[in-house]
């Protein structure tokens, strides 16, 4: 099979894939890179050298840095949580559970539904006096707050609907694995007297981490680009609170057509993926072996 | 597990003991009844956004916060919202989006799994690594530039553009990949014997027996470019061309009094068709998450 025919074959039936895969991924990526080095070309002023300057105006740029740390605030809070919700539920809808089939549903409908629509639904939610938090709120005595209005409650709030939004779809993952697990383990583990709780760290923790580090990678990957609900929900404010990486180079991109410093913004998050990429495929997958 | 018959024993004894095993029933039921609780208060509030939704639109305005049983129930909301806005074509533009993406989604990542699963070429390893580098860096962090290019060839605002940088999928690719390997060669060779060419092999023996991946990888990238918002929100801005996502943003961001009760009628509107066929093919849609994610 390794005649000159079959390598011509081969790389026609690449071709069509590769040309776009290269022409709006890899090319675009090196290109960001190129342009970041450049000026936005305004009016009749043409792009020119620059040099490091957009990376320069970053680092004295306060919003950058306050996407930033949002960004990172925002991975720390949605991801831990959203895993071991997704472990809790996997766990009970693959047990003897009364209304498992409603619990799946609802576990995973979250998934399927569009951020952009139910953000509206959870926008009501968050209204000050009269969304259903604050009713229920003050039905129990505390005074109506503008959860995304305030500095202190909105990125919190955004993570509310991403750990809502995401639970769900990792839960998948771990029933899937669940389900490959021999019973005869739990048994033995019951046999020896072993508590719900120990059987728990150490049998099936341990073997559900592969998929624990899969999802990981998948989340982390989500928290740079979930941005949706903060078009409906905040816009980023207020006064920046909320704003995170990729929706901060929609805005200097689109709104203020900055092109060159959004590609300069944007090489700092393919840094980012490109870091989670290299810890992919370096080091997990050395490590387990899922093929 | 590893641990001998001695540790055990003493386990075995303790559950002969009555008195103990009484008790140690009666907590397991207690924790089983907790965990029932807990399980069923996680689901609720998990579905309390829907069910909310639901609420909101089958009802007149001014029950929006007030629930009582014997609200009138009424379909107005959704008829002022599919008059508020031009729902017809957003739905029609979608659809095309999401049929489009999805056929070039398929013969490309075909054609291109077929060549990493069974053939062997100079550079092979090379490429596939450069398919698996778009599952980490995908086309939607890349708007500054994808836009430029839109630009450049001229398809800015047209549903083409928002689908032609999902057309070529890593993840696709990948999971055909994975598939296409566990067909057994000597199909393959037997196909092969009797004169069939490369393409006809594919098409005869590998194809059929991916069909259940086939049906996995289409709930998935159905149901995301269905959902999908950045991107078409950079690339459109006509009517013409929006999909759903982003006709209902710019239909509710616009504050000219449209009321709470429109807006989640549009807000189910736009997510019925998934909903409902969520709702329709739940275990394959659930297994197909699970296949797609097991790599």
């Amino acid at each position: 099979m390794r005649s000159v025919q079959t390598q011509v074959i081969a790389w026609l039936l690449l071709l069509p894939a590769m040309v776009l895969l290269v022409a709006f991924t890899h090319w675009p990526a090196v290109a960001t890179a190129w342009h970041s080095l450049f000026s936005t070309p305004k009016g009749s002023r043409p792009s020119v050298w620059v040099g490091a300057e957009n990376y320069q105006l970053m680092l004295e740029d306060d919003v950058f840095w306050q996407a930033l740390w949002n960004n990172l605030w925002f991975a720390l809070g949605t991801i831990p949580t959203s895993i071991a919700l997704a472990i809790v539920m996997a766990l009970w809808v693959n047990g003897k559970i009364a209304g498992r089939g409603f619990l799946r549903l609802a576990y995973f409908t979250p998934t399927v539904l569009p951020m952009i629509a139910v953000a509206n639904i959870w926008l009501f939610f968050y209204t000050p006096q009269y969304g259903l938090l604050n009713q229920v709120g003050q039905a129990l005595g505390f005074a109506s707050r503008n959860w995304l209005g305030d500095r202190d409650t909105a990125l919190g709030a955004i993570m509310v609907v991403s750990v809502w939004k995401e639970a769900g779809f990792f839960m998948i993952f771990y029933l899937a694995a669940l389900q490959q697990v021999s019973p005869t383990l739990a048994e033995a583990a019951a046999l020896e007297g072993a508590s719900r709780a120990q059987y728990f760290w150490r049998v099936l923790f341990p073997l559900l981490m592969p998929t624990t580090l899969f999802v990981l990678i998948n989340a982390l990957i989500n928290s740079v680009r979930m941005i949706d609900q903060l078009f409906v929900m905040t816009r980023g404010g207020p006064d920046n609170a909320s704003i995170l990486l990729l929706y901060y180079i929609y805005e200097v991109g689109f709104s203020f057509w900055d092109s060159a410093y959004a590609a300069a913004l944007t090489v700092v998050v393919l840094a980012i993926l490109g870091a989670t990429a290299l810890v992919k495929f370096r080091w997990l997958d050395r490590r387990i072996h899922y093929q | 597990m590893n641990r001998d018959i001695a540790t055990a024993a003493p386990a075995l004894e303790r559950e002969a003991d009555p008195a103990h095993a009484t008790g140690a029933f009666l907590g397991a039921r207690l924790t089983h009844a907790l965990e029932t609780a807990g399980a069923w208060l996680l689901g609720l509030l998990w579905i309390l956004p829907l069910a909310y939704a639901v609420w909101t639109a089958f009802h007149p305005t001014e029950y929006s916060t007030r629930f009582e049983l014997d609200a009138p129930l009424t379909l107005e909301n959704f008829i002022a919202a599919w008059h508020a806005a031009r729902f017809a074509r957003y739905f029609w533009n979608t659809f095309l989006l999401v049929t489009m993406v999805l056929a070039a989604q398929l013969v490309l990542g075909t054609l291109a799994a077929y060549a990493f699963a069974r053939f062997e070429f100079r550079g092979r390893d090379v490429l596939f690594f450069l398919v698996l580098l778009q599952l980490m860096v995908m086309p939607d962090v890349l708007i500054v530039e994808n836009y430029a290019t839109m630009n450049r060839i001229g398809l800015r605002d047209t549903i083409v553009a928002i689908g032609l940088p999902y057309f070529a999928s890593g993840f696709g690719i990948f999971l055909l990949r994975q598939t296409f390997k566990t067909v057994p060669r000597e199909l393959d060779e037997a196909a092969r014997v009797e004169g069939a060419g490369p393409l006809q092999v594919l098409w005869r023996v590998y194809v059929p027996l991916a069909r259940p991946v086939y049906l996995a990888y289409a709930l998935v990238s159905v149901s995301y470019h269905w959902n999908n918002f950045l991107w078409p929100l950079i690339i459109t801005n006509s009517v013409e061309t929006r999909p759903l996502t982003v006709g209902l943003q710019v239909f509710s961001s616009t504050d000219q009094g449209v009321d709470w009760s429109i807006i989640t009628a549009a807000t189910l509107m736009t997510s019925a068709p998934l909903l409902v066929g969520f709702l329709l093919f739940q275990r394959q849609f659930v297994q197909s998450f699970m296949r797609a994610g097991i790599r």
